[in-house]
């Protein structure tokens, strides 16, 4: 599936154009929703939990410059190296830096969002190094030249046929058909690039400002592998993902698998305080606009989140368009307002994706009220203050758009300018039907028969009922027994 | 919190979109909150709640609107309105127009609420012997806290669902339940227009629901969702009708079948 453009709804289109894919992805997420639901109702503190957890975000945000200066330092104290990165070139820089001073061509990679979000993949590939993405779905779509449709589900999109075609063109796989042996086959083709890797390179989840420390939860246990083998260590993480003391932690994990898959805990969630014995770990930390975003009063919320893919299960329009269609490293809800936030004029369909159903708001287990920025960003698309590029330059609206919903407002803001309006369009509809097909109306009756236009409006039927009625029963009083 | 003045203002608001292509709804409505006894005034100024701009991202251009809104509503009690999502844009006003207090359109009741919060009415005297499926919209149930939304978990406290109360009290109607309890049909106001695909293959999801759980009729307290998926039922020909809440609970005959539902809404 290639589409070029980031424009959301033509690409939600090419998604919907199979409509056996789309209906099949729409029910694995609701299916991965359910399971999330249960969870969340057998957890009597549940919404308690969702809002302590945004409260600590909230608190460790505002504190920001002195956790990151006590996580540096306890981190170093167990042996670490932390690296500090303004965006993502300086990210990629010190990453390649890393492994060519070390001679290093092989590398193993565990889940990462920063990774996709800095594409690092690609930068240490047009070094001349060879990165292998070890998560099942991250391998599948790596193999494919895709990037992952959903943060924790990378090859949602994909049916087991799908896979199976992938792993036989490009690694030569036998014909297998069944989920067990595409497993298998991954398994023996990871296990040699785990035991060749040189350096293993993974993600954070959260790292504790008080211990140093870093955590990292998978279900394959392919980070551990990563990080065991080889003996030199690169974890990459958004200066977001810290959290103040060890005791908040449990908070997270608890909240985090319970929301991204409906699994009490992730198999593996796994503590690093330093190197391993003869090893090196170093940490990157990015900023990549970051620190913008902290200074955004109505988007800062937006820094709580810890990836779980809850908004993405139960958005419907996530379920029926497919990752790809929002044309950003993380799509969904987070991504609608993430991605417009850096580059409002490429994503600039985004924050129209979405029917402001709330159901994304009501599952974010750090409460960002995602629906309510996403109206957010519409209103500064129109009316300011305008979303700015990354050389200053702002993001408006079409002076077409603008054009209409200020006449929209003015023939709204007078009932008699309606009510002309109302008439001129039912004369025009009854008379040539053919008009109510121009402009949005067309796109409206693509799928849809428009609503028979009634001949006369309410408040023209009440005016005459009023004058029909006599004055006491035009107006009656309250009846007994009420 | 029933009325306990003799005689309260009570305004009907009438939506933009209901007064021009739907005046039933409106009638419906009136005749309901008049067969309880209910003196009902509908201001002839008022227009429209904002939401269609509000919702493109055109605050500016709604403010005027608001303050219609108002003027025209400011020395009534209660005012009723016969859409969740025009009563829940209304409701928020101040938060969605950015800092101006809360006045008449803090005292909008989306129509079923009123009846049942307001004036305590448990049953409607209607018989309406037909499989209704009740569409719980997503602005009623999240935003003006209509039942329970199904993702939230335990801990959270959900107000009952006025619509259903009263649906359950309909005489001879059986209620039927969709597999997917509250599922966005995907119209999403200017969603609909700017993201036709996505938006005709919700709606189209919902109806096959709707079908599956053997249903005659689709009802719900927002007839915006329901003009979208009665528009996509017209196109595809689907047996289904929609009826506002309001027209079931004054037993309307059924749309296009001429099958009378019986009973004057008392």
């Amino acid at each position: 599936m290639t589409v070029s453009g980031s424009d959301h709804p033509s690409r939600a289109a090419v998604f919907l154009a199979d409509p056996d894919r789309s209906g099949w992805h729409d029910n694995a997420l609701w299916q991965i929703r359910g399971r999330r639901d249960q969870r969340a109702r057998a957890l009597p503190e549940w919404e308690a939990l969702r809002a302590l957890a945004g409260r600590i975000k909230a608190h460790t945000l505002s504190e920001l410059p002195e956790y990151l200066t006590s996580f540096e330092a306890n981190a170093r104290r167990h042996g670490a190296e932390v690296h500090f990165a303004r965006d993502a070139a300086e990210h990629n820089r010190i990453v390649l830096d890393l492994l060519r001073s070390r001679g290093i061509t092989r590398v193993v990679k565990s889940k990462s969002m920063l990774t996709e979000e800095c594409r690092l993949n690609p930068w240490l590939e047009h070094h001349g190094l060879e990165v292998t993405d070890t998560d099942l779905g991250e391998l599948i779509v790596q193999l494919r030249r895709e990037p992952p449709s959903h943060i924790v589900l990378p090859a949602i999109h994909l049916r087991k046929e799908d896979v199976a075609q992938t792993f036989s063109r490009v690694l030569g796989a036998p014909p297998l058909s069944d989920a067990q042996s595409l497993t298998e086959f991954a398994r023996q083709h990871l296990r040699a690039k785990f035991l060749a890797a040189e350096a293993g390179i993974t993600g954070v989840n959260f790292a504790v400002a008080e211990t140093g420390g870093i955590v990292v939860c998978t279900n394959e246990g392919n980070a551990d592998l990563g990080t065991s083998l080889p003996a030199l260590h690169i974890a990459c993480m958004g200066m977001e993902k810290l959290i103040p003391r060890a005791a908040d932690l449990p908070v997270f994990l608890r909240l985090l698998a319970r929301s991204a898959t409906g699994q009490a805990i992730t198999a593996y969630t796994s503590h690093y305080h330093g190197p391993r014995p003869g090893g090196e770990l170093h940490i990157v930390i990015v900023d990549n606009g970051r620190s913008q975003l902290r200074a955004e009063p109505e988007h800062r919320s937006s820094l709580y989140c810890i990836r779980c893919g809850a908004c993405m299960n139960t958005c419907p329009v996530f379920r029926r368009s497919g990752g790809h269609s929002y044309a950003a490293h993380v799509p969904g809800p987070i991504g609608s307002i993430l991605a417009p936030l850096r580059k409002p004029t490429e994503h600039q369909s985004l924050p129209h994706a979405c029917t402001l159903c709330g159901s994304c708001t009501a599952v974010c287990p750090v409460g960002i009220d995602l629906h309510e920025q996403l109206l957010t960003l519409r209103r500064r698309q129109v009316d300011g203050p305008a979303l700015l590029e990354l050389n200053g330059t702002a993001y408006r609206a079409s002076t077409l758009k603008r054009t209409f919903t200020a006449l929209a407002g003015w023939v709204l803001a007078s009932s008699w300018r309606t009510a002309w309006l109302g008439v001129a369009v039912r004369f025009l509809g009854h008379r040539f039907p053919a008009l109510m097909r121009l402009g949005p109306l067309g796109r409206w009756s693509k799928t849809r028969s428009l609503p028979a236009l009634p001949l006369r409006s309410f408040h023209e039927e009440y005016a005459r009922r009023q004058a029909r009625l006599p004055r006491a029963s035009g107006r009656p009083s309250r009846g007994p027994g009420q | 919190m029933r009325i306990d003045h003799p005689n309260p203002r009570v305004a009907l608001f009438v939506p933009c979109y209901i007064d021009q292509l739907y005046p039933d709804v409106g009638m419906a409505t009136l005749e309901l909150l008049e067969a309880h006894g209910v003196r009902v005034e509908v201001p002839p100024q008022q227009t429209c709640c904002g939401q269609p701009l509000i919702n493109t991202g055109a605050v500016a251009a709604a403010r005027p609107l608001a303050e219609r809104f108002e003027s025209t509503f400011g020395e009534y009690e209660h005012i009723v309105c016969p859409s969740g999502s025009c009563a829940a844009t209304l409701r928020r006003h101040p938060h969605l127009l950015g800092g101006q207090p809360a006045g008449a359109s803090g005292r909008v009741l989306e129509l079923c609420q009123f009846l049942v919060q307001v004036l305590g009415v448990e049953h409607v005297d209607v018989d309406f012997p037909h499989r209704v499926a009740l569409h719980e919209s997503c602005h009623g149930l999240r935003e003006l806290g209509l039942g329970r939304p199904s993702e939230m978990g335990a801990g959270f406290v959900p107000k009952p669902n006025p619509g259903r109360q009263l649906l359950e009290g309909v005489r001879r109607l059986t209620l039927v339940e969709p597999e997917r309890a509250d599922e966005c049909c995907g119209f999403g106001g200017s969603f609909c227009i700017v993201e036709p695909d996505v938006s005709a293959r919700m709606g189209t999801d919902r109806i096959d629901d709707f079908e599956r759980s053997g249903a005659q009729i689709i009802t719900s307290g927002d007839m915006s969702c329901l003009m979208h998926l009665a528009s996509l039922m017209a196109a595809q020909r689907r047996p289904l009708a929609v009826m506002h809440i309001a027209q079931v609970l004054v037993g309307r005959p059924i749309p296009g079948t001429g099958e009378p539902g019986t009973g004057a809404g008392r």
